[in-house]
């Protein structure tokens, strides 16, 4: 199925400034904070790190029929708030993150928000979940291009280099992977766990066109998003920087999976508010 | 008694279903010679991806192309469909009850002398446990033949079991496969057999065996694991008493689990599990080793005489 302006999954796209992208980007920022400190629990940093992006891709880069997977699905209370930002969702439904009756479970749930391709949460699904609609919009002959946003850390996982290898092999350029490469996973530096480097490389090696960019810096990402990519699909690794937009979150893995205190929560949205 | 090849069923009937549905489209995992989906990949060669050894990439690939519309088969060894690929049957495919029909070839001990490292005598036990899953185990040709069509009929996951071996033909076109149904294959009153798969031509061998040193035994062929029909089932209970099941899987999860749990709660009785008992397996003939886990007519006529004595 694909999800169009009428069920409102992308939206309606307005034209965005360069202030407009930053300035929704810093009100995501917060509603995703808030949402998850009175959730008392979920994963702040990765939210951070990856909201310019999908600020981008939601109020800029996508078209309606496109699709778009969050794989690296512990980051979804920036999708959530985006989604927000949007008027997809209520902004009142963000304090329900993590509640069993609300619709915003804690990794993204298609079946308590059918607007979702595909529920996510589990590491690595959602680059071959990803490959299977790409595949299926070429039979179809449809235009529709299919985004999956991964962590780093992700890139762990067996099965995306699967995904990486069939993709490159069919020629998807209609697939379009993001890389959330914030340099830090649960336990530490990638580097240090299982290292990546160098991830350019080995990535283009499974026949796909791969370009870097600054995460945070909108005419950077625009400039890899428009990278030609005929008879490949495209990764782009966004440059990142885990908790990014407050500084005392900013590259420390203790905020991986931990909630901000009140307290806290006062002092990241000061930080936020003054962006 | 006649033998053919269930699987060779199962790829004869894809490409029927090929034939008349454009939606569907088919996935392997470098298996297809095997488990028969090259067949489909001749004929609709634009409507079957083949995607290497690579089995969660299968599950999660089938996923995508089911979310978009397409009503999908994928096929691999039951091993490392229903194993290697677990988390994504379970995580997407199910959990988001997705239109893609997994059809496992290869399964149990039956797949002989590749060993236990290929023979899946669990994978019931784990599709059973999945919320959402339907489970079928058909008995011969016929029967694949009509599961595959439900299969695609019905919406959302399926997961067929299917033997390496060509098996004893059972059914002609006048038997009717409902999802879920427990059909009484054999009337009897002493004592109930409850098979399910291949596993139905030993158990009514083993029920003549039994019949001519007096025992009248009901047969029972469940090849629905997943949803069943408790009638059947609880009847036998009730008017047979003792239970035996037969199944080419681990004594643990699967058809002596479902039946257990059925009895215990509607009718309790007996039930003597009979399968591979919580160990791997090994190499050998398919014959031969049905032999050595008691699973032949033969030794499941001793087997079930000796609890009867023992009992008496």
């Amino acid at each position: 199925m694909t999800f169009t302006v009428e069920n409102g999954f992308i939206g309606k796209q307005l034209p965005m400034t360069r202030m407009d992208l930053r300035q929704t980007a810093c009100r995501v920022r917060a509603k995703a904070l808030r949402a998850i400190t009175r959730a008392g629990s979920g994963h702040p940093g990765g939210s951070l790190s990856c909201a310019d992006l999908l600020v981008f891709l939601y109020f800029e880069w996508m078209k309606p029929v496109d699709e778009f997977i969050l794989s690296k699905g512990h980051a979804a209370p920036a999708l959530y708030a985006v989604l927000a930002e949007k008027g997809v969702i209520k902004e009142k439904e963000l304090e329900g993150l993590r509640k069993p009756w609300s619709r915003l479970q804690g990794h993204p749930n298609r079946k308590t928000l059918p607007l979702l391709p595909v529920s996510t949460g589990s590491l690595g699904h959602g680059l071959a979940v990803g490959t299977g609609i790409a595949l299926a919009k070429k039979l179809d002959k449809s235009p529709a291009r299919v985004f999956v946003m991964l962590g780093d850390g992700e890139l762990d996982e067996g099965e995306v280099w699967e995904a990486l290898a069939l993709a490159g092999h069919k020629n998807l350029d209609n697939l379009i992977a993001v890389v959330d490469r914030n340099n830090l996973q649960l336990d530490g530096r990638t580097e240090e766990i299982l290292s990546l480097e160098p991830l350019k490389e080995k990535i283009s090696s499974f026949k796909w066109a791969v370009t870097e960019c600054d995460g945070h810096d909108f005419e950077s990402i625009r400039r890899a998003f428009s990278e030609p990519h005929p008879g490949r699909p495209l990764c782009v690794i966004a440059r990142t920087v885990k908790g990014k937009g407050v500084s005392f979150m900013e590259g420390n893995p203790a905020y991986h999976g931990k909630p901000l205190t009140e307290e806290e929560l006062e002092r990241a949205l000061d930080e936020i508010r003054l962006c | 008694m006649r033998l053919d090849s269930a699987r060779k069923a199962y790829a004869e009937e894809l490409v029927r279903i090929g034939e008349e549905d454009e939606r569907v489209v088919v996935l392997d995992a470098d298996l297809s010679s095997s488990t028969g989906t090259r067949e489909f990949g001749k004929m609709f060669p634009d409507r079957f991806f083949n995607v290497g050894v690579a089995e969660q990439c299968l599950v999660d690939v089938a996923a995508g192309l089911a979310v978009s519309g397409k009503t999908v088969f994928a096929s691999s060894f039951a091993m490392f469909l229903a194993g290697r690929a677990f988390e994504q049957v379970r995580n997407t495919v199910a959990h988001d009850h997705l239109n893609v029909k997994l059809v496992a070839t290869h399964a149990g001990i039956t797949v002989g002398e590749d060993g236990s490292s290929h023979q899946c005598v669990e994978d019931l036990a784990l599709m059973r446990a999945v919320p959402g899953m339907r489970v079928i185990a058909p008995a011969d040709p016929e029967e694949t033949r009509q599961a595959v069509r439900t299969a695609h009929s019905e919406e959302g996951p399926f997961y067929l079991r299917i033997p390496r071996p060509k098996v004893p033909v059972i059914f002609d076109s006048s038997h009717e496969f409902r999802l879920g149904k427990v059909y009484v294959v054999r009337d009897g009153s002493d004592l109930t057999i409850a098979s399910t798969g291949m596993m139905l031509y030993n158990s009514l061998e083993t029920a003549n065996a039994l019949e001519k040193e007096g025992y009248s035994v009901r047969v029972l062929h469940v090849p629905t694991l997943k949803p069943v029909t408790k009638t059947e089932i609880v009847k036998a209970a009730s008017e047979t008493g003792t239970i035996f099941t037969i199944e080419d899987h681990n004594v643990i999860g699967g058809l002596g689990s479902l039946v257990t749990e059925i009895v215990s709660k509607h009718r309790p009785c007996q039930v003597h599990r009979f399968g591979i008992p919580d160990v791997f397996g090994r190499s050998g003939k398919h014959d031969l080793l049905l032999e050595e886990f008691g699973l032949s007519p033969d030794r499941l006529r001793n087997r079930i005489k000796k609890i009867l004595e023992e009992r008496v």
